[in-house]
């Protein structure tokens, strides 16, 4: 049972990276710890599937060193690593039963014929596949199928790791949620590593206990469900994490102020933190958390509402702040002062970003 | 100029597609066709843009027959789910493609061109040609060229379901902007998501399995939902339905939770019943005195945008909580649900709405 370390890896398909943009991973030390489920989320050439396939041992990497339990693996393939894998289509075979497709595995390592039987039938179990095991795998549906191949990695005891290559492209909409939840239970059951890629923030989001979100070959935060919302450590997280996404502005600070255009925040915490003058700052905030009063008070600013979009559970009110339209989410029952109203930036949830880049008043 | 769908049926090798079609859309409308997959949906905008012909029944355009009309002197441009363009014309005669075989002037084209590719943000792109661009581009240029000719009919079906969902937020907001200034043209959009219908507003149709479940303004739909049906299709997390009974002045749900009849149920009858509550109804901390409380076991945190459906399970039933955030939750962890019965709906045997939620959005008192 391992934990998983890179160390200093990165890749360039190149080969001669002369740049950092030349990689397609840049170079960065990361580890997995044992029996956690994370996943590795971002847009389509963010990386995330070189990373994956430097794991599983399919790309050595042109940088740095792949440790499985302190060993180094970096130069050893797949076949040598114990990684199991689960991709977008469901790989089985088709001409044997469920049974036959989940003790493969075992068979292929040689174990003796009860504790294979006793490995089956368990993790049968565990997917819901008791009743099929003795039918033909091809007759069944496409959701039945990938269990089949997830439930082939889980038959092993030896697997470093089980990596999940957008396992659930292929499955029906309405029932994604109980495939998630199948996922969660065997990370909870089994105590395997589990790495899921996708580029699906929902399944990212409710599968993993750690979210590695990449952006343009970087990892730009690493962190619980709760935290990449709440906290949002580089703007690409405000952006990609959460619907609609986080307010965004230009700004400088002033005094004990926030300046967007000519209008002044008063934020003293936050204006304290130490600017570069060429660096590009801006102020963040969750359409959740700003809040739009009745009623002025000194810490509020006046604001032009543009438009509220009823969407039944809740409203979004557009407003017009410092020539940039900022969005604000009210719950249902709440009720929204008509044409204009009084804008609130919440401390807590007020966040300055230098470069892209959370950046924290000190004592925070 | 009207649109009259009059009791359009369609079917195919004796299979029911549509089955007793008939509203109005009004000229300057915007109008969406909610339903799940094989609902009718593109069944219903294949006939209306004349690429098949109903079963029985008429579609009236202007007051003349849809079917007397040639294909080619319709006024009706459609969009699709994939995204289709002429992969030898680059961004600009994709555009002006429409514009000149109706043979307009060339500086006529030129202006019409450059507006919409303007309004679509491709303005930059069009010397490029169609697959060079992302998908996002590719479906703007598509929706260019409908809205180009100033089409009588635009048709759109599922046009963003193949964009990932940042790409169709920020569609939503420039539709809103795009539609809003429609005059001329009856629009309508096909969608399965609900939200999606909500944000675009208009009139809505709720089809399922080649039914007319409902037909209304979009709001409206939402709050009344005429039948069990229409509050399943018309709602994502799906409604929590719970069977039940008024009993004794009383409302029964599922295994013997007892209720008191809020205002909304008085006029009830005594019976069965399927008692219907939105997952945003229901929360994880009493909001108000009238709070019914249960206790329940976490199934699964599925987080949803900014939300965190929480699937929990109380006595033999499933229901889903929507809390505002995104939070964690363990399986199997045991926690208090609240609601208030105010927000009950009641739908009879037959699955007819009997009573709705008094309730306007706004209205309640202000919570943090």
């Amino acid at each position: 049972m391992a934990k998983i370390d890179l160390n200093g890896v990165g890749h360039c398909y190149s080969g001669k990276p002369e740049k950092l943009e030349d990689f397609a991973l840049r170079p960065m030390n990361h580890s997995w710890d044992h029996g956690r489920a994370y996943a590795l989320l971002g847009p389509s050439g963010c990386g995330k599937t070189t990373l994956l396939n430097i794991i599983s041992g399919l790309i050595r990497p042109s940088e740095g060193r792949v440790l499985f339990g302190g060993v180094d693996v970096t130069d050893q393939p797949t076949a040598k690593r114990n990684i199991a894998q689960v991709f977008q289509f469901p790989v089985i075979y088709k001409n044997v039963t469920v049974y036959n497709n989940l003790a493969f595995p075992l068979r292929c390592r040689k174990l003796p014929a009860d504790e294979i039987d006793r490995k089956v039938r368990e993790v049968a179990r565990l997917l819901n596949l008791t009743e099929q095991l003795k039918s033909s795998a091809a007759r069944l549906s496409a959701d039945a199928k990938q269990l089949i191949s997830l439930g082939r990695g889980l038959v092993r005891n030896d697997v470093a790791a089980l990596l999940l290559d957008e396992p659930l492209t292929v499955i029906d909409p309405h029932l994604k949620w109980l495939l998630r939840r199948k996922l969660k239970e065997i990370n909870d059951t089994y105590n395997q590593t589990m790495v899921l890629v996708t580029h699906d923030q929902n399944e990212a989001l409710t599968f993993a206990e750690k979210v590695v979100v990449m952006q343009a070959g970087q990892i730009v935060q690493v962190g619980t469900a709760q935290e990449l919302f709440e906290n949002p450590r580089h703007t690409f997280v405000g952006y990609f994490i959460g619907s609609p996404a986080m307010n965004f502005m230009p700004c400088r600070l002033d005094g004990n102020a926030v300046k967007v255009g000519e209008e002044r925040i008063s934020l003293p915490e936050l204006a304290t933190v130490d600017v570069p003058p060429e660096g590009k700052v801006e102020i963040g905030i969750r359409p959740e958390f700003l809040k739009l009063e009745h009623d002025a008070s000194p810490d509020t600013l006046e604001v032009p509402i543009l438009n509220v979009r009823d969407l039944g559970n809740f409203r979004i009110a557009t407003v017009r702040f410092a020539g940039h339209d900022l969005k604000i989410k009210i719950p249902e029952a709440r009720p929204i002062p008509s044409e204009k109203g009084f804008l609130r930036f919440p401390r807590q949830w007020t966040k300055l970003y230098v470069d892209d880049v959370l950046r924290e008043p000190a004592g925070a | 100029m009207s649109l009259i769908i009059d009791n359009v049926s369609k079917s195919v090798d004796g299979e029911i597609h549509l089955q007793d079609i008939h509203l109005t859309m009004q000229k300057g409308s915007f109008n969406t066709l909610l339903g799940p997959t094989l609902s009718g949906k593109t069944s219903l905008l294949r006939l209306l843009a004349g690429l098949d012909k109903p079963t029985s029944g008429r579609i009236m355009m202007g007051g003349q027959d849809l079917s007397s009309i040639p294909v080619w002197k319709r006024n009706v441009s459609m969009v699709y789910q994939q995204f289709i363009n002429y992969p030898h014309l680059d961004i600009y005669e994709n555009i002006a493609f429409p514009l000149r075989r109706a043979g307009l002037a060339k500086a006529e084209i030129d202006r019409k061109v450059r507006a919409t590719a303007e309004t679509l943000r491709i303005d930059e792109l069009l010397r490029r040609s169609p697959g060079e661009l992302s998908g996002g581009q590719q479906q703007r240029t598509a929706l260019a060229r409908s809205l180009v000719k100033g089409a009588d009919l635009l048709l759109l079906d599922e046009p963003l379901i193949n964009l990932d969902y940042k790409l169709r937020e920020e569609f939503h907001d420039e539709f809103t902007n795009i539609f809003a200034d429609n005059r001329d043209t009856i629009i309508i959009y096909s969608s399965t998501d609900p939200l999606e219908s909500l944000l675009l507003g208009g009139d809505i149709l709720v089809l399922d399995e080649g039914r007319q479940l409902q037909h209304g303004p979009t709001h409206d739909v939402y709050r009344n939902p005429r039948m069990e049906a229409v509050a399943r299709v018309f709602n994502d997390p799906q409604m929590n339905m719970i069977n039940g009974r008024v009993e004794n002045g009383r409302i029964v749900l599922g295994q013997g939770l007892t209720l008191p009849r809020s205002t909304h149920m008085t006029d009830l009858r005594e019976g069965k019943y399927r008692f219907g509550l939105r997952a945003n109804a229901l929360g994880l901390s009493r909001a108000s005195a009238d709070d019914v409380e249960l206790e329940a076991r976490v199934e699964l945190g599925e987080i949803n945008g900014s939300e965190t459906f929480v699937h929990i399970h109380h006595n033999e039933v499933s229901w889903v909580v929507q809390e505002d955030g995104v939070h964690t939750h363990s399986l199997g962890q045991v926690i208090r649900v609240y609601f208030n019965p105010e927000y009950l709906f009641a739908f009879d045997e037959k699955g007819m709405l009997a009573a709705a939620p008094k309730y306007v959005p706004g209205s309640g008192t202000a919570e943090e």
